[in-house]
């Protein structure tokens, strides 16, 4: 299974900014290991935010995303206390969904 | 992708702005420099690290939090700055990621020679180095003070001192030849001086460290293996005495140094 995300979000005035670090590979499929053979490509092809439940943002990747990414993004109208989820979904069909209270 | 795209706006703009002031190129790459660090990577590997000390793991089935890294069973704060050390029970002066080999093998059961020669950033070894960037974390903001009051613990900075002088290679290069000026840089980055302190979070109070540029967390000893590879030298081993004597080296040197690990790095 994919490891934690780490969120982090908080409140300046009527908005908030989400601050997301998530761990993936990204491998694009370009390169090749050490016997020549390419890597399969594995990279998130759909991120997805929720804001206490409701889904405020879908964002669609690819491969030239960087390894480890890194998701910053301001939502309107959110409060302290406000729950913060973010999704994820490979090409392989992999999954993972943390989830962060708005400070 | 806009808020990537915002972002490389704003990173562009504040290198036009630090060109406007009249600003130093290398005050310029600090700026830089802080804004990749809100979104450290490093911060991923920290939550690893952390996990790995709590679950019961290995052939023994046990957890990591009666291990000694020089302050006394299961203290990790303040330990990162006080390493490499000598301890008692090994004999030797260990660095951070020897001790917690030593730690896996007497109480996890693992096979610590396995562990030595796995690659790096393969199964254990992976591990290890996710564990040295947690407890590299609990110290953070903290002062380099490595203890240099056993024989054992002043050899090895000698030791490190000579390694640090030793020209050899085709090159002929010695650590000193980069390391040992003030101000230097190759292209972005800086070299910092090793012969002395050279400053808050710079050099050895900077690693573990997240490379962007291969997307990996660096360990120390990982750090010191490359700069062997630059100096077209053969690969030292994982734990071997030089690559501790560098450490004792630069540590002692580095002292009274705040610690910023796990760091980001080009």
């Amino acid at each position: 299974m994919a490891d934690p995300m780490r969120i982090r979000a908080q409140v300046a005035g009527d908005k908030a900014t989400v601050r997301v670090l998530m761990s993936h590979e990204m491998e694009t499929g370009q390169r090749k290991d050490v016997a020549g053979k390419t890597i399969p490509a594995w990279f998130i092809q759909e991120v997805t935010a929720a804001l206490n439940g409701k889904t405020v943002m879908t964002a669609q990747w690819g491969p030239s995303v960087a390894k480890n990414p890194f998701l910053q993004f301001t939502i309107k109208g959110a409060k302290a206390g406000d729950k913060i989820a973010i999704s994820w979904l490979d090409n392989r069909g992999d999954k993972r969904t943390d989830e962060a209270a708005i400070t | 992708m806009k808020t990537f795209v915002v972002g490389m706006a704003a990173m562009l703009g504040a290198l036009g702005i630090a060109r406007a002031q009249g600003k130093s190129v290398v005050e310029g790459i600090a700026e830089y420099r802080k804004m990749l660090e809100d979104g450290n990577p490093a911060d991923l590997f920290e939550a690893k690290g952390e996990s790995l000390w709590k679950t019961p793991r290995g052939p023994k089935n046990a957890t990591l939090e009666q291990c000694d890294l020089g302050k006394g069973q299961g203290v990790v704060k303040g330990a990162f700055v006080e390493l490499p050390r000598y301890f008692a029970d090994t004999k030797k002066v260990q660095d951070l990621e020897t001790r917690l080999v030593t730690c896996m093998e007497t109480l996890q059961g693992f096979n610590g020679a396995d562990i030595a020669k796995t690659p790096f950033g393969r199964g254990e070894q992976a591990n290890v180095t996710a564990l040295a960037t947690w407890i590299a974390a609990e110290s953070r903001g903290m002062r380099f003070s490595l203890p240099q009051g056993r024989v054992e613990e002043k050899k090895s900075y000698e030791i490190g001192k000579r390694v640090f002088f030793y020209r050899a290679g085709p090159y002929d290069f010695s650590c000193a030849t980069c390391h040992g000026q003030d101000g230097k840089r190759i292209r972005l980055q800086d070299l910092p001086m090793l012969t002395k302190n050279p400053g808050d979070g710079i050099g050895f109070a900077a690693w573990p460290a997240y490379r962007v540029s291969n997307g990996e967390m660096w360990s120390m000893q990982l750090r010191l293996n490359d700069c062997f590879r630059q100096q077209r030298l053969p690969y030292p081993n994982f734990g071997s005495e030089a690559t501790i004597a560098l450490g004792t080296y630069m540590g002692v040197n580095a002292k009274g140094a705040e610690s910023i690990a796990p760091s980001i790095r080009r």
